[in-house]
């Protein structure tokens, strides 16, 4: 059973992991619009939030947005690079949300082939 | 949409769109009446009554990103599959109340689904400045999560915090699975 006292543990663990954060870090943006929740949006944004957090990524939060008008290549996560560079794939799922974590985020490569330029070109 | 929390999750976004301060959702299941009743109450800006008349038109939305507005249509078109129906009453300034009827045997009726998925995802995004009650009841049965408590405990650690969201998600699938049982409820 879950209780409160559970989440002030969880409170204390937060607080010291907030001070080892970088402030300016990257954004992972997930299109929650109704488009991107049909498409299955909702499990993508658990497994960034879960790899972020197993991963105890610093530097990386994990927020949603509406609909960013290409509802036919949902769901769709975007990376903002602290200098404003935007990365965005298309077309994801959790396995591709994984990998997007282990390459992009952990290993600063970016997956080309999941992103809109690829998935344009193929169109 | 293959549930109805997929659907919560959607709906629920327009109350955060129309920037309410407190947005309360109730989830009932009545064997007796045989109802499952969706009930999602703001204090957001609410919307006039030529709003109002045209939120459950597909071809009506105030984005700007696409010319369709598929949420409330297709909660609507489910709860009168199964023989319920869509109420929604709102005063602009004041708030906007839905409620989602649906029989709860109906053979059209999907079930609940992952609430602590879709609870999760919902608090990731939310502000300080507004707070979620979740409570759900059945037969007797009532449970109540409300974000006021829980950020009353995390002090300054927001609820965003991925390992508070995991703690969240954890705790309305418990909620969920005492009220209604297992994951086809």
């Amino acid at each position: 059973m879950k209780s409160l006292a559970e989440l002030e543990a969880i409170r204390e663990r937060a607080k010291a992991d907030m001070a080892g954060r970088t402030e300016g870090g990257r954004k992972v943006v997930v299109g929650m619009a109704t488009c991107g929740i049909a498409a299955g949006a909702r499990s993508v944004m658990n497994v960034l939030v879960e790899e972020v957090r197993t991963r105890q990524l610093k530097d990386v939060a994990v927020t949603m947005t509406g609909c960013i008008g290409v509802c036919r290549l949902e769901p769709i996560v975007e990376i903002i690079e602290p200098n404003g560079e935007r990365i965005t794939y298309v077309k994801m799922d959790e396995a591709k949300a994984r990998r997007v974590v282990v390459e992009h985020l952990v290993n600063g490569r970016v997956c080309q082939d999941l992103t809109i330029g690829a998935a344009e070109a193929e169109d | 949409m293959h549930d109805l929390s997929l659907h919560l999750l959607d709906i629920v976004q327009n109350s955060i769109k129309a920037q309410a301060r407190l947005v309360q959702v109730f989830i009932a299941g009545d064997e007796a009446t045989d109802q499952l009743t969706l009930t999602v109450v703001d204090d957001g800006k609410g919307m006039s009554p030529d709003q109002l008349a045209l939120a459950s038109d597909p071809f009506y939305t105030t984005r700007t990103t696409r010319s369709v507005g598929l949420g409330l249509p297709l909660l609507k078109e489910l709860c009168e599959m199964t023989g319920g129906r869509l109420l929604l009453e709102s005063q602009p300034g004041q708030g906007t109340r839905l409620e989602a009827r649906m029989s709860l045997s109906s053979i059209d009726r999907p079930p609940l689904g992952d609430l602590g998925a879709t609870w999760s995802v919902i608090l990731s995004a939310a502000g300080s400045d507004i707070d979620f009650d979740l409570q759900m009841c059945s037969n007797g049965r009532q449970r109540m999560m409300q974000t006021l408590e829980l950020r009353q405990v995390l002090g300054d650690v927001p609820l965003g915090e991925p390992a508070v969201l995991s703690w969240i998600r954890d705790f309305v699938a418990e909620m969920q699975q005492e009220i209604f049982g297992g994951i086809h409820r």
